[in-house]
């Protein structure tokens, strides 16, 4: 180790002191072992209550896998400084207010590696993403921003390419890019090419949609199978020496959540799954509605191949990256209603209901096993795949 | 999908389930445990314990490959990987395993050289395309892995790749399940054993269990069904008053083994006098390292490495989890001060050890949760 001063001696003492300041409630008292058993895990709750900190000294690849790091980071550091009340949801898009109109904003940078995959490139994925981030929070997706960063060296003829998906992807989305921004770094300091994409939508709609309206009763709906992007990437790496017959599921979301809003006035919340799967939205959903969501394995909607690679890899497909799926609470009342819409969209055919909203136990996600089992379904620590968008 | 959902099936589960509870005798109690980490891991994933009677209960064994490393050991892998013009290679499980200056992952963030690898013959590619660096594996694991070190060292000396060496970490179950039987604080009534090892050790060594220790085990697969069938036999030997070794996971296990594997590792592998555990102390021939012949291969003897012991945190109940003596839940510091993302101890790294599969599947009531499913 180059510095041994940032050891993590300091951060194990710190956690066990603050484990001890709450040491009233450590250690099971005497009694049955499912009581003392209950007694933990209501003291593990209180700990994953308290305030997140940061305890690394520097940003590991965990930092950027959308998983329990993420979250810490942007509530810890980004949340801390910026902390105000547009931002607090810490939807996909924020909802601003202008003039008496309503407009949503969002931004996203992307990295992927490799630039080019089966099914599309960094420049759709730009467009795609941005734009989905502004379809799930109920705006229709209207200006994008692009900012280009270039490594030295990096072929102008690959940049064409890109830049002409990107242009395919706005027209199909129905966005146009009105503002940019070019930075070029030396070589070896980036790879390739970076795009960050900003988005202004308008909010058409009264409904107010936000994973913290869901209630116990609500449906909970995947627009179409899961984990293709991430498969994708990973076996376009060619590191593991796996093929497959598998594209990236990238796709603008603006026209089927279009439908569907226009299908029924019963849906809650949309959330497009990014980083860290459907496995992370749900845990969104259930932290800040403070409700239970429980899944069917049996009903998530998984290609062969994806499941397949995943097996393989050791991997839960409900934590592999989509760019073109969403998912869905919607009251259980109008759950059908939904579904249908869903699936008379060309993007929404295998879109299915894989699980309920319920009032217990708060704040968890449980998944009756396809094996006939139960057990939970928690935010993803570490990085099983990094610089997937 | 073909050779998963087969060992999946829920109706099988559930008949299998009724044989299991017919076979309890009133006011038993069986405690079985499961040696490997792998078996923990599905144990867990599929909520296997739904099916199991209150009267079994699963006993979480030593067979974590990442869980029996001793933080002295990480921070020698640490120093080999901060040396100049080195690069590193390791499995994924391993880059979060704490030492006492952190892990891999966070010397990683430092700027030290380290590489996650799929297979150790990863490593020969990238010793191969830097020739100028020293490129070393981080070798890990049971029986299941230390082939295919083996057969890496073996590719490395055909090829003359002199920039290549391994940090041997190699360790062997048997002595581990020894060690776990002598121990006075814990009363098992069987083990299912573990699959993937027996692959290559066969099921022979296994049967001083149920010879001098009057303990039947069972070889299981990591499907499932594979565990809640190899639970039944073991229940059906209980119940008979047998004492066996018996393999339920035939379709892949020998019974003696695989010999060319075993002959790659005595090619250039030897035992060690003693290894430390973690959590389980020093036990003696219990780990490999490298034969003499191949020394140019061995990173313990090409570098410096400090080989310090360092005591686990104090708060730490790694070993008696280990063991079998505490469940997750029951050390101290499990899910406040040590979770997933700051693991004090090892068992909260690994997909593997009990802590990690109990904090990530298996952190709820399970009583509570059952009749939420139904209502």
């Amino acid at each position: 180790m180059t510095d041994t001063g940032t050891g993590r001696g300091s951060w194990v003492d710190e956690a066990l002191r603050e484990h001890e300041e709450h040491a009233e409630h450590a250690g099971p008292e005497p009694g049955r072992a499912s009581d003392r058993e209950q007694q933990v895990l209501d003291r593990i709750d209180r700990a994953r209550r308290r305030r997140p900190k940061v305890r690394e000294e520097r940003i590991t690849m965990s930092h950027g896998a959308g998983g329990k790091a993420t979250r810490t980071l942007v509530e810890a550091v980004f949340l801390d400084a910026f902390s105000n009340p547009l931002l607090e949801p810490l939807e996909d898009a924020a909802q601003l207010h202008v003039n008496g109109g309503r407009v949503a904003l969002t931004t996203d940078s992307y990295v992927v590696s490799p630039l080019f995959f089966p099914g599309g490139d960094i420049g759709d994925l730009a467009v795609n993403g941005t734009v989905n981030d502004l379809a799930v929070s109920g705006a229709t997706p209207l200006y994008l921003s692009a900012g280009f960063i270039l490594e030295e060296g990096f072929p102008v003829a690959d940049l064409l390419k890109i830049v002409a998906s990107m242009k395919a992807a706005a027209q199909a989305a129905g966005v146009q890019v009105v503002t940019g921004d070019t930075k070029v770094v030396q070589r070896g300091k980036a790879d390739g090419c970076y795009i960050n994409t900003a988005g202004v939508g308008v909010l058409e709609h009264d409904m107010s949609l936000g994973v913290a309206n869901a209630r116990p009763g609500d449906a909970v709906i995947v627009s179409g199978p899961i984990g293709d992007h991430g498969v994708t990437i990973m076996l376009a790496r060619g590191e593991l020496d796996i093929e497959a017959d598998i594209i990236s599921d990238t796709a603008p979301l603006n026209g089927l959540v279009a439908d569907l809003l226009a299908a029924t006035p019963g849906v809650r919340a949309l959330r497009d799954a990014t980083r860290g799967g459907v496995a992370t939205i749900l845990n969104e959903v259930a932290t800040a509605a403070g409700v239970g969501v429980l899944v069917n394995e049996d009903a998530i909607p998984v290609r062969t191949v994806v499941r397949g690679a995943s097996e393989l890899l050791g991997i839960d497909p409900m934590y592999v990256a989509c760019e073109g799926r969403m998912v869905v609470v919607v009251d259980g009342g109008e759950a059908d209603k939904a579904l249908a819409a869903l699936r008379s969209h060309p993007l929404g055919a295998d879109a299915a209901i894989i699980g309920s909203i319920t009032a217990d136990p708060p704040g968890m996600v449980l998944l009756n096993t396809a094996f006939g089992g139960s057990r939970i379904v928690d935010l993803l620590v570490g990085d099983p795949l990094p610089r997937i968008c | 999908m073909r050779f998963v959902d087969e060992f999946r099936s829920a109706d099988k589960a559930h008949a299998l389930a009724a044989k299991i509870a017919g076979l309890c005798e009133p006011g038993r109690r069986y405690k079985l445990m499961e040696v490997c980490g792998g078996h923990t891991h599905t144990i867990y994933k599929h909520g296997l314990e739904d099916y199991l009677p209150e009267q079994v209960t699963l006993v979480h064994g030593p067979g974590c490959p990442v869980c029996v490393i001793p933080m002295g050991r990480v921070d020698d892998a640490m120093a080999l990987a901060s040396q100049p013009d080195t690069i590193m290679t390791s499995f994924g499980d391993m880059m979060r395993v704490p030492g006492s200056q952190g892990s891999f992952f966070d010397a990683k963030a430092q700027g030290t050289d380290i590489r996650m690898v799929y297979s150790p013959l990863d490593s020969l590619k990238i010793a191969r395309q830097n020739p100028d660096k020293r490129v070393v594996f981080m070798a890990i694991g049971f029986e299941t892995t230390t082939p295919s070190t083996a057969m890496t060292v073996l590719r490395a000396a055909a090829e003359k790749l002199d920039n290549f060496s391994i940090f041997c970490n190699h360790v062997t179950i048997i002595p581990a399940m020894k060690a776990i039987l002598d121990s006075p604080d814990l009363r098992l009534d069987g083990f299912i054993g573990p699959g993937h090892v027996s692959t290559v050790i066969g099921c022979r060594p296994y049967e001083f269990v149920a010879r001098d220790y009057g303990k039947p085990v069972v070889v299981a697969g990591f499907e499932p069904l594979d565990i809640l069938q190899s639970i039944y036999m073991l229940m059906l030997q209980l119940s008979e008053g047998r004492c066996e070794v018996e393999n339920q996971y035939t379709r892949v296990v020998p019974w003696d083994g695989n010999l060319a594997a075993l002959n790659a590792i005595n090619q250039v592998m030897e035992l060690r006098p003693y290894f430390e555990w973690r959590g389980l102390g020093f036990i003696s021939q219990s780990a490999m390292r490298v034969r003499p012949e191949f020394a140019q291969y061995d990173a313990e003897l090409l570098f410096e490495v400090p080989g310090v012991r360092v005591a686990d945190p104090k708060a730490c109940q790694c070993g008696e989890v280990l063991k079998g003596v505490l469940k997750p839940w029951e050390c101290k510091v499990f899910g406040t001060a040590c979770t997933p993302e700051t693991p004090i101890g090892t068992c909260m790294v690994s997909p593997e050890g009990a802590c990690a599969a109990y904090y990530n599947f298996g952190r709820m009531n399970r009583r509570r949760v059952v009749e939420v499913s139904i209502s």
